[in-house]
C-alpha cells in the first residue's frame, strides 16, 4: 500500500538526488505552499517530475517532503531548481522570519478562530 | 535516465486518497505541539487534522557549538530528527499545520528550525513525567513563543493532581493558559487550539493597543 520510500537514509543516494549540492534555499518555509507552473517535461530528474505532479494543486513543502520520503533540506534543494526555472511558484507565509518580532495581527487570530470554532 | 514518466503507478498521488488543498489556499500557518515522549502528541494531531498525520524528517548538518554531547566529533555532527504533521483546512485561503515536535533537549536545533515563524505551540503534558515538561517551557519562554499547556489525562493515571497542582509544579506564570484535554478527543484537541488562538488573539489585541 504505502510507497516505496525514495531514499531510505543512505547518504550516497541524497547526494546523487541533489546533484551533491548541500545549501538548500532557505526561502523555502516548512508551510510554503508550492504550485507547478508547467507539467513535467521529457528527461526531467525523476524527482522533479513527482514534486510537479504533486503540486498541481497547493502543497506545503512538508508534505512533499513526506510524500517523496526525503528530508526537508533535499526537497529545498529541488524546489530551488524548479523555481530558478519557472516551473514552480510558492505561495510564502505572511509570518516567516522572526517568532519573536512580528506578532500575527488580530485580523489574521480572528480569521484562524473561526475556522477552527466551524471545525 | 528517461525513466521519468514510465512509474506513472506510484506517481498518482490522487488515487492513494491524498487530499489536495484547494488552488485558493493561499497562506500557511504553523502550530507546534511539544512534549515528551509518549505524551500523546501525534494522538492530538491526528485527532483535530484532516489528514492521516504524515511523517517527515530533517537531516541537520551542524557545523559545531554545543551540538549534542558526543563531544570531540565536530565536523560529523549529522542527525536526522523525524516529526509528525497534520493540516487543518481554516477556510479556502488559510491552512493551518500542526507539527508534533520532541521535547527533549537534544531536540533544540530542531526547535529553532520548527518555531520561526510559528503562531504559538502547544506543551502536551502526562503528569506522570511531569519533568519532560520543563524543557520544552524553558525553550518557548526563551524564543518568546507564546503557549498554552495542555495536560492530557491519561486513563491511568490515578494520582489526579489539579490543575493548581500542576501550575505550581511546572511554575506556570498565572497568564499562560492551563487545560485539561484527552488528546484522543477531537472535540478535546479543537479546544485545546480554540484556547492557544483565542489567547494569541488576547495577546495581540493588547499590543495592538500599545503603541
Amino acid at each position: 500500500m504505502t510507497r516505496r520510500p525514495v531514499d531510505t537514509g543512505a547518504p550516497d543516494r541524497l547526494y546523487t538526488v541533489t546533484g551533491g549540492r548541500s545549501r538548500a534555499d532557505d526561502s523555502f518555509d516548512l508551510v510554503t505552499l508550492v504550485v507547478a507552473e508547467c507539467e513535467p517535461s521529457p528527461g526531467m530528474q525523476s524527482e522533479h517530475v513527482r514534486i510537479l505532479e504533486l503540486c498541481r494543486h497547493p502543497t506545503a513543502v512538508v508534505e512533499i517532503a513526506a510524500e517523496l520520503a526525503l528530508p526537508i533540506t533535499v526537497i529545498r534543494i529541488l524546489l530551488g531548481d524548479l523555481l530558478a526555472t519557472g516551473t514552480i511558484t510558492a505561495r510564502h507565509p505572511r509570518l516567516a522570519q522572526s517568532a519573536a518580532a512580528s506578532h500575527p495581527d488580530t485580523a489574521l487570530l480572528q480569521e484562524v478562530l473561526h475556522g477552527l470554532r466551524n471545525l | 535516465m528517461g525513466s521519468a514518466t514510465s512509474d506513472t503507478p506510484a506517481s498518482e498521488p490522487a488515487a492513494r486518497g491524498r487530499k489536495p488543498l484547494t488552488d485558493a489556499a493561499e497562506t500557511g500557518l504553523k502550530i507546534v505541539v511539544v512534549g515528551g515522549f509518549g505524551v500523546g502528541k501525534t494522538t492530538l494531531v491526528r485527532s483535530v487534522s484532516e489528514i492521516r498525520p504524515l511523517n517527515t524528517e530533517e537531516v541537520m548538518t551542524q557545523a559545531g557549538v554545543g551540538v549534542d554531547e558526543t563531544d570531540g566529533v565536530r565536523g560529523k555532527t549529522t542527525t536526522t530528527v523525524a516529526f509528525d504533521f497534520g493540516r487543518i483546512s481554516l477556510n479556502d485561503r488559510l491552512v493551518l499545520y500542526l507539527f508534533g515536535a520532541p521535547g527533549q533537549e537534544r531536540f533544540w536545533f530542531l526547535w529553532d528550525r520548527l518555531f520561526s515563524g510559528t503562531l504559538g505551540a502547544v506543551v502536551l503534558v502526562d503528569t506522570r513525567r511531569m519533568d519532560d515538561s520543563w524543557y520544552a517551557i524553558d525553550r518557548l519562554e526563551h524564543h518568546r513563543t507564546p503557549f498554552v499547556v495542555a495536560v492530557n489525562r491519561f486513563d491511568d493515571d490515578t494520582a489526579r493532581h489539579s490543575l493548581d497542582e500542576i501550575r505550581l509544579a511546572l511554575a506556570l506564570p498565572e497568564h499562560v493558559p492551563l487545560i485539561d484535554c484527552d488528546a484522543r478527543v477531537r472535540t478535546s484537541g479543537k479546544h485545546v487550539l480554540v484556547t492557544l488562538v483565542d489567547h494569541l488573539y488576547q495577546l495581540a489585541l493588547a499590543q495592538e493597543s500599545t503603541p
